[in-house]
């Protein structure tokens, strides 16, 4: 399977990063390299093989369904690149 | 006197103990080693006030008689731990002025037991790199060099700042994490000794995430007996790592036997690699009679699907990176780009992205947002867990055969320069992980020993691998290797 300019832009959307436009046909070469490299997994005969989930096996501990933590809504937004009235601040999502 | 920086975590320990030395006076011959090794670029964040604050007290627990295993004891911290109140960035542009409002586990069980951290260590981007070439920070490099040449030589990566740190005295020891291979080939490329637990041992609580199902914390030090202090520190159940095993931790140093008869080593027939050199072979023949000599038994052993561990891992590891990295938006924390007006949210979580991202860190992204997108997640990615689980059931089947701990070679190569690998495809730097990445795969403990030196001079180091949750005998069999082989090389200094 070979990757095209328009494939990469769909990713690089889907990743929401910004890749310009000259910038496709170099990043869909890349991708093409890796994916040649990932190919060779389908020479392995995996009939019958569950898709691992978990390396060691463990039951997940459980706990009381409680609050455990919170009110620290200033150490929360200490590292915001913009906070206002205890909000994160973002650009107009809604119109 | 010895310059207190060069000692190991045991012999520090022993003459704190004692009394010879202070806390202050370690913290002080490290900070003074820091401040003189610029050109190594591994302190990335100094801490010196945190670190003398830290040995005072540890000074003050000494003299009270209450001294746990790593009291007094200066580290480095990879910029991967979030350590409260001190900048911890994954040497990503995207976290610039992050600082974290809370410690990570790891951290806070190492300063429990009364250790000194002196700063944060260089790395490649997210931990995404096998030179630390991708690192906001730029390169570390190694305090090794090819005879009297002076080509800048990677340390290896992920944890290079790490590797260079121990390697060149800085510190005593540090921490690393390796999701397919980030502490054990940089130890390998420096001398040095690393381990990867196994999988849910350490408490991944506080460590930026890049694959969640692979990352495992680690110590990085000068000796065995230093890796089995400090991971016996590291590691514990945290009820706030919902895969942190809840077991006991045991005394590893006390299971420092260097008795090893009778063991059974698997040497596995795939990891002879084609156009690997020759004097790699040579290293690893040269560890198998080591053992042998120490009386364990070498067993020739198949793992059929080594092969397909690298593209396997390069598929589930970008996958989990494009996950976890999807929270870096430039809302909560980090980096936000400037907009132009009329610019929303899409805009600004694309420029955001693209701003503070790595080229390989973006690659990585989108190759995983590819894997797991509509019609490609059966083909590519639930193929790759599929063939994971095989992976793990060829170790499972030798371990049910008697196998103890398998032997193979860390690395393909000894450290390469800086640079020499930028024409390069992406795929020909994977490469470097080809004998570490089955571990993570597969959950397994893992640990490098420097055996010898290459034809240039340069550290070499062997594998070993160990069954589910038995570090210390892993560490053990690590004892006997390291006595035989009886490395003492060090770098001469020019930095």
């Amino acid at each position: 399977m070979s990757i095209d300019k328009d494939t990469a832009a769909r990713v690089a959307k889907l990743a929401r990063i910004k890749v310009e436009d000259d910038a496709l046909p170099a990043l869909a070469n890349e991708f093409n390299t890796i994916l040649g490299f990932i190919e060779q997994l389908n020479e392995v005969d995996v009939d019958g093989v569950e898709p691992m989930t978990s390396v060691t096996p463990m039951r997940l501990k459980r706990r009381e369904d409680v609050v455990t933590d919170g009110s620290q809504q200033e150490k929360v937004l200490k590292n915001a690149p913009d906070a206002r009235e205890g909000f994160f601040a973002v650009p107009k999502v809604v119109e | 006197m010895t310059e207190l920086n060069k000692l190991t975590l045991a012999e520090a320990r022993d003459k704190l103990r004692a009394k010879d030395v202070t806390s202050v006076e370690l913290t002080e011959a490290c900070l003074s080693a820091i401040d003189g090794a610029g050109a190594l670029n591994a302190f990335v964040h100094n801490t010196p006030e945190l670190a003398l604050e830290q040995a005072k007290a540890a000074d003050a627990r000494l003299a009270t008689g209450d001294a746990p295993a790593m009291c007094g004891l200066p580290l480095g911290i990879k910029d991967l731990f979030c350590t409260k109140g001190v900048p911890s960035q994954a040497a990503s542009g995207i976290l610039e002025g992050f600082t974290p409002e809370y410690e990570s586990t790891v951290t806070q069980n190492l300063f429990d037991a009364g250790a000194v951290m002196l700063g944060k260590l260089n790395m490649d981007e997210f931990a995404m790199g096998s030179s630390n070439e991708t690192s906001v920070y730029g390169n570390a490099v190694s305090p090794w060099r090819r005879g009297n040449e002076e080509t800048p030589l990677t340390p290896g990566g992920s944890s290079g700042g790490s590797a260079s740190a121990v390697a060149a005295d800085l510190c005593l020891a540090a921490t690393g994490t390796d999701t397919g291979g980030s502490i054990r080939q940089p130890a390998a490329f420096t001398g040095t000794v690393g381990i990867k637990p196994t999988y849910g041992r350490c408490s991944r609580w506080g460590i930026v995430a890049f694959a969640s199902s692979l990352d495992q914390a680690g110590p990085m030090t000068k000796s065995v007996r230093d890796a089995a202090i400090m991971l016996e520190a590291m590691c514990g159940h945290d009820p706030k790592d919902s895969t942190s095993a809840d077991l006991a931790v045991p005394n590893f140093e006390a299971m420092l036997t260097g008795d090893i008869k009778g063991k059974k080593i698997g040497i596995p027939k795939e990891y002879h690699m084609d156009g690997m050199p020759e004097e790699i072979e040579q290293l690893w023949a040269d560890g198998r009679a080591m053992l042998e000599a120490a009386g364990a038994e070498m067993v020739e052993i198949s793992l059929p699907h080594t092969k397909y561990a690298l593209p396997a891992y390069y598929v589930i590891a970008p996958a989990e990176a494009s996950s976890n990295l999807a929270r870096y938006d430039g809302v909560r924390f980090g980096h936000r780009a400037t907009l132009s007006a009329g610019d929303g949210i899409t805009e600004m979580y694309e420029k955001t992205r693209a701003e503070g991202f790595g080229s390989e860190v973006q690659r990585r992204v989108m190759v995983g947002t590819y894997v797991l997108s509509a019609g490609f997640y059966d083909a590519y990615y639930n193929r790759a867990r599929r063939v994971r689980a095989l992976i793990k059931k060829d170790f499972d089947d030798a371990f049910a055969a008697g196998i103890d701990a398998i032997l193979t070679p860390a690395t393909p190569s000894a450290a390469f320069g800086l640079g020499e690998m930028n024409d390069e495809d992406p795929v020909k730097m994977y490469l470097n992980d080809v004998f570490t990445v089955t571990v993570n795969l597969a959950g397994l403990p893992g640990i490098s020993v420097p055996t010898g030196l290459d034809h240039q001079g340069l550290p070499l180091g062997l594998q070993l691998i160990g069954r589910p949750w038995e570090e210390g005998d892993l560490l053990n069999t690590a004892y006997a290797l390291e006595s035989a082989a009886g490395f003492v090389a060090k770098p001469g200094k020019w930095w």
